[in-house]
């Protein structure tokens, strides 16, 4: 089983950060991932995106030419990477920012107002767990329990405050993939 | 010990304090900057020494210094900086010094861009610097090896007593991947390797009277001696011709119509296509230099099976490590070659149109 | 401020792609104004760095050659000797000049080569991303320098025209600020007299501009000039460190 997934947004929003709390839960969970991030000039231009494949097989290629899954913060995202989606694939997006939305009839979409959620819940900094919520609830590719671990080790003490709105955001977006089973 | 998800600039900084690199010298350069980065923060807590070179001419300088005497030291730097070590790296081969350089290519010629590239192949494997000489290059393909080639890279110039570069790329350096470290070096190990070259290494005087006199030193005018030392270099490069060729083989059989050659980065692209058409029913074998010199010549004519048609290469440049290949080949089948320049990669559909071209 | 008017001819259409509150646009604008007031645009080319202003050479509005990190003034030497009745700049950053360039720049100083050099010292590596510069303040924290610069192991920051100043050939050394509307104002009079030196072909004109790198200090840009002042101009001193052209040796 192996799954490509591309996250892509602004600079800012926090897309490389989703890639790698899910590669990291999915190492400790047994599996192969690779983490491949944008950078240089290009995120300085407003525009981040990475690459995270999760596999039970050894990972050939860290470069992934038709994603699995996208998450797409922002509509310039939806435009450069939606077209090449594999057939049946999945589309996580976020309708505050995604104007245009995706034309495509072949795969999953699921739309998600990112940004009210995120300050609904009292902090636009979340609004990439909201993302990650989603791909956690509507894919197995990892466990909730592994990144609530990861995300109270990391940030229980420093920033319990964060930690509770984290966590907040990443259920809401579980809640919001289940509607779409 | 448990796995570590890791940038490989950071994994491969890491592995080198683990194998007993004490001294480090940088100048900051992107892809790389995070391995300097993080040496500027990890060298103090293990009472190693860390420096930012005002340039990368001096700090291969720095190193060639700390080499001779005797100590595990490393570099690290992308393309054009790499250009700046080719001087350097001449004197220190010449003068038989063991260090490891590190370099995460990006896209040139010039200035170029800061994307992966596999530009630099000509430049570590045929010289780059004056001279005959031979730089040992290790080129990893993941993250967990490039960490495991540092350990690797010290051992070796240790014992041949000359410069092993880790030929990794922008992909490589930025990449997160699983990474699980060799325990580092004990106190005892240490000792041993600090002593390990004291025969020849400037070193404080403890013989007493017999007071020793090391020379760290490329120069030779009388020609008749100086063919003695590049002999005795030949020499050398002809052992670890002997014993250091690595490789790896993926999906190589009888069956394979195509033989794919790729190194580094541009490997794992393969794999991926070849993944891909075996679904279909071609078969498809790689072999894989893990070493890029000493090259796999014998290795590679020896696995051109009997239905072979064609060798196919693929790299990140305009067709450097093609060149050994067809050396390798000798002409008995066609070899072919497909790569991209400029820091742009190859993806997994492209090689997979590519390899299904041939049938 | 009347500087912000209009463009000038000396600066191309391309817009700058500095960070907001960065002040490379402010040293690029006083420059091409001097070209422009001077009358040089037509025999006037520059070199431009391995830096943040690596792009300089789409800005400004005359032949342009980009540098190898830290040889801009070694390249100027070249067109300035293969074309005399040119009018040559550099421009660069801390790391380009005080670091890897450190030979070229004495040098090129040392022989009076008849070239203008623009130095932007924002105390840091702002293009890699904020590594110490060999200009980084005493314990000032840098990627490379995560404990703050440490002197006793390190060294102190360079100080560029005191350096340059020792020589005996360089005709024009100053070093202003670009941190206040103010500054500006005197820092454009220096960039202006160095381009007419250059026209005049009089001798080795340098100007320093101490400024700021808000993205890589962390630091809002208002709050970044205010630092700077109340630490870089403690340290590096304002003023003309050499005018053969008004009798200061
Ligand atoms: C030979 C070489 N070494 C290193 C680099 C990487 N590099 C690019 S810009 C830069 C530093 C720029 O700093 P500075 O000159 O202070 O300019 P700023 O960006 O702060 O304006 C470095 C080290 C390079 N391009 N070439
Ligand atoms: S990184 Fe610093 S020097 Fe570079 S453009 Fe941004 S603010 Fe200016
Ligand atoms: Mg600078």
């Amino acid at each position: 089983m192996t799954t490509e997934m591309i996250c892509a947004g602004f600079g800012g929003q926090g897309v490389l950060t989703i890639g790698k709390f899910i590669a990291q839960a999915a190492m400790q969970e047994g599996k192969n991932v690779s983490w491949l991030p944008s950078y240089g000039p290009e995120m300085r231009g407003g525009t981040a995106n990475v690459s995270t494949v999760v596999s039970t097989e050894p990972i050939a290629s860290p470069i992934v030419s038709f994603p699995d899954v996208l998450v797409a913060l922002n509509q310039p995202s939806i435009d450069k990477f939606a077209p090449s989606i594999r057939p049946g694939g999945l589309l996580i997006y976020n309708t505050n920012m995604c104007p245009r939305g995706c034309k495509r009839e072949d795969i999953t979409k699921i739309a998600v107002p990112m940004n009210d959620i995120a300050s609904e819940i009292g902090s636009m900094i979340v609004l990439n767990m909201v993302a990650t919520g989603v791909v956690i609830g509507k894919t197995d590719i990892i466990k909730y329990e592994t990144l609530e671990g990861n995300l109270t080790s990391f940030m229980q003490e420093k920033n319990p405050d964060l930690l509770t709105k984290n966590l907040a955001a990443i259920k809401r977006g579980i809640e919001i993939a289940k509607q779409y089973t | 010990m448990s796995k570590i998800l890791m940038k490989g600039n950071e994994a491969i900084a890491e592995a080198a304090i683990r194998s007993g690199c004490r001294l480090y010298f940088a100048y900051p350069i992107t892809p790389q900057s995070e391995l300097i980065e993080y040496m500027a923060k990890m060298m103090p807590k293990v009472k190693g020494t860390f420096i930012q070179a005002e340039s990368e001419v001096a700090a291969i300088n720095m190193v060639y210094g700390a080499a001779g005497s005797g100590k595990r030291v490393m570099t690290s730097s992308s393309s054009p900086g790499i250009s700046l070590k080719m001087e350097g790296l001449s004197y220190i081969a010449g003068a038989e010094l063991p260090c490891v350089v590190v370099n995460v290519q990006r896209g040139g010629p010039g200035l170029g861009d800061i994307q992966p590239a596999q530009g630099d192949y000509f430049q570590a494997t045929k010289g780059g610097g004056h001279g005959d000489y031979r730089l040992i290059v290790l080129a990893p393909s993941s993250v967990q090896e490039f960490a495991d080639m540092a350990s690797e890279a010290f051992d070796l110039a240790d014992k041949y007593r000359n410069p092993v570069m880790i030929l990794a790329d922008g992909m490589l350096g930025q990449m997160m991947e699983p990474v699980e470290f060799k325990p580092a070096k004990t106190d005892a190990e240490l000792q041993e390797l600090a002593n390990q070259h004291l025969s020849w290494c400037i070193c404080p005087n403890e013989d007493g009277a017999k007071k020793h006199h090391h020379e760290i030193n490329s120069l030779e005018l009388d020609p008749q001696v100086l063919e003695q030392h590049v002999l005795g270099l030949l020499k050398k490069y002809a052992e670890i011709q002997k014993n250091e060729i690595r490789y790896e083989t993926y999906n190589i059989s009888d069956e394979n119509e195509v033989l794919c050659v790729a190194w580094g980065t541009a490997s794992r692209v393969v794999k991926s296509a070849i993944n891909e058409v075996q679904k279909q029913g071609k078969s498809v074998g790689l072999i894989r230099p893990i070493r890029v010199w000493p090259y796999p010549y014998e290795a590679i004519k020896q696995v051109i099976g009997k239905n072979v048609k064609k060798v196919y290469v693929f790299e990140l440049n305009s067709g450097q490590m093609v060149e050994d290949v067809k050396i390798a080949v000798e002409g008995k089948v066609p070899v072919d070659f497909w790569g991209k320049v400029g820091g742009v990669v190859f993806t997994p559909a492209e090689i997979k149109e590519k390899l299904e071209e041939c049938f | 401020m009347e500087i912000i008017a209009k463009r000038p001819e000396a600066l191309t259409k391309e817009p700058f792609h500095y960070c907001p509150g960065c002040m490379h646009g402010v040293a690029h604008r006083l420059i091409a104004e001097a070209i422009d007031e001077n009358g040089l645009i037509n025999q006037i080319a520059g070199v431009a760095p391995v830096g943040c202003a690596v792009f300089a050479y789409k800005y400004f509005n005359c032949d342009m050659a980009e540098a190898a990190h830290g040889r801009a003034p070694a390249v100027a030497t070249g067109i300035k000797r293969a074309r005399p009745d040119m009018h040559i700049f550099t421009y660069q950053g801390d790391g380009d000049l005080a670091a890897i360039g450190t030979a070229e720049i004495v040098h090129s100083a040392n022989r009076g080569e008849k070239i203008s050099v623009f130095f932007v010292n924002n105390a840091i590596y702002g293009m890699t991303g904020g590594q110490m510069a060999p200009t980084t303040l005493p314990n000032m924290k840098t990627t490379t320098s995560p404990y703050g610069r440490n002197v006793d192991d390190i060294g102190y920051p360079i100080r560029m025209c005191e350096l340059l100043a020792t020589l005996v050939a360089p005709y024009y050394i100053e070093r202003v600020s670009l941190l206040s509307p103010a500054d500006i104002i005197r820092a454009k009079k220096a960039v202006n007299k160095a381009i007419r030196y250059n026209k005049e072909n009089r001798g080795f004109t340098f100007i320093e501009f101490i400024s700021t790198c808000p993205t890589n200090w962390g630091y809002e840009p208002e709050q970044a000039r205010q630092w700077a002042k109340e630490n870089m101009l403690p340290f590096f001193k304002l003023g003309v460190y050499r005018d053969k052209g008004e009798g200061v040796e």
